[in-house]
């Protein structure tokens, strides 16, 4: 394993652990945009460019700044006087480290069917047009008709009810 | 350790401190922070099966990738349409006030 690998490894892992521990909400969506940014340099480590750069649009470009929105929009910013973490957060915290053991158990153990090093893909733009214009075509259809529908959903969902006085 | 496992690693990791993100939490908005975190782990297992899996020409796992991504974007938008109806109707996000599903 190569040291740029590493640390983008180490970007991605502490951008998700300050997204999921700060107190302050707004800053935990910024750390969420640098977890995402380690998460889409390590797709293009990858060689998987085109995801990689996916990635980069759809979640840094559209999901992060929704999730500002919405914590703008609720009074989310503000640290409640309880605390942030929830009543019964030692169980949730117990759920996930045996999550975390069971998993990297399977992975550390399991035999290595795959060949180690693999020669690295030569893919281009156009292969993959090609391949989501010919075999992917229906799951690029629903995908779309997904995107809209959840498009009108999220706006009926979030907008003002009948009546409702402002 | 092989790329693939060390990969699988980082992907488990992250997957992780999602979950745990999603239960420890109060504020919804960090619950689907959290769930995002897991979506995208799952993105990068599929990238790194893809990458060193015995025929990466076929493109299979990143096109997974691409679609799961689009997915996530389309749940992300209705779950933070949700969260916001939800705070217009309850005047909070704290999940362990929100315990009614009748408002």
């Amino acid at each position: 394993m190569n040291v740029v690998f590493w640390i983008l490894a180490v970007i991605t892992i502490l951008g998700g652990l300050t997204a999921v521990t700060l107190k302050n909400t707004v800053h935990c969506a910024l750390a969420l945009t640098v977890a995402f940014a380690g998460l889409a340099l390590l797709f293009l480590e990858l060689d998987a460019q085109f995801a990689g750069f996916a990635q980069i649009l759809v979640y840094i470009g559209a999901v992060a700044i929704l999730v500002v929105f919405a914590i703008l929009l609720t009074r989310g910013s503000e640290t409640p006087s309880e605390g942030v973490f929830s009543r019964t957060w030692f169980a949730g915290l117990l759920i996930a480290a045996g999550v975390f053991s069971v998993l990297a158990w399977a992975v550390l153990h399991s035999t290595a069917a795959l060949p180690h090093e693999s020669n690295v893909p030569a893919v281009d733009v156009r292969q993959i047009g090609h391949a989501l214009m010919g075999r992917y075509v229906l799951p690029l259809e629903i995908v779309a008709l997904l995107l809209t529908s959840a498009m009108l959903g999220a706006v009926i969902v979030a907008m003002h009810e009948k009546g409702e006085q402002k | 350790m092989t790329p693939l496992a060390a990969y699988l690693l980082v992907a488990a990791l992250v997957f992780a401190i999602g979950l745990a993100g999603a239960l420890t939490r109060r504020n919804a908005i960090l619950v689907l922070i959290g769930i995002e975190l897991m979506l995208n782990a799952a993105n990068l297992n599929l990238v790194a099966f893809w990458r060193y899996g015995p025929h990466p020409e076929l493109l299979t796992g990143m096109m997974f990738a691409v679609f799961s991504i689009a997915v996530a974007a389309a749940e992300a938008a209705v779950g933070l349409g949700l969260v916001i109806a939800i705070y217009r109707h309850a005047r909070t996000t704290d999940l362990d006030e929100i315990n009614r599903m009748k408002g």
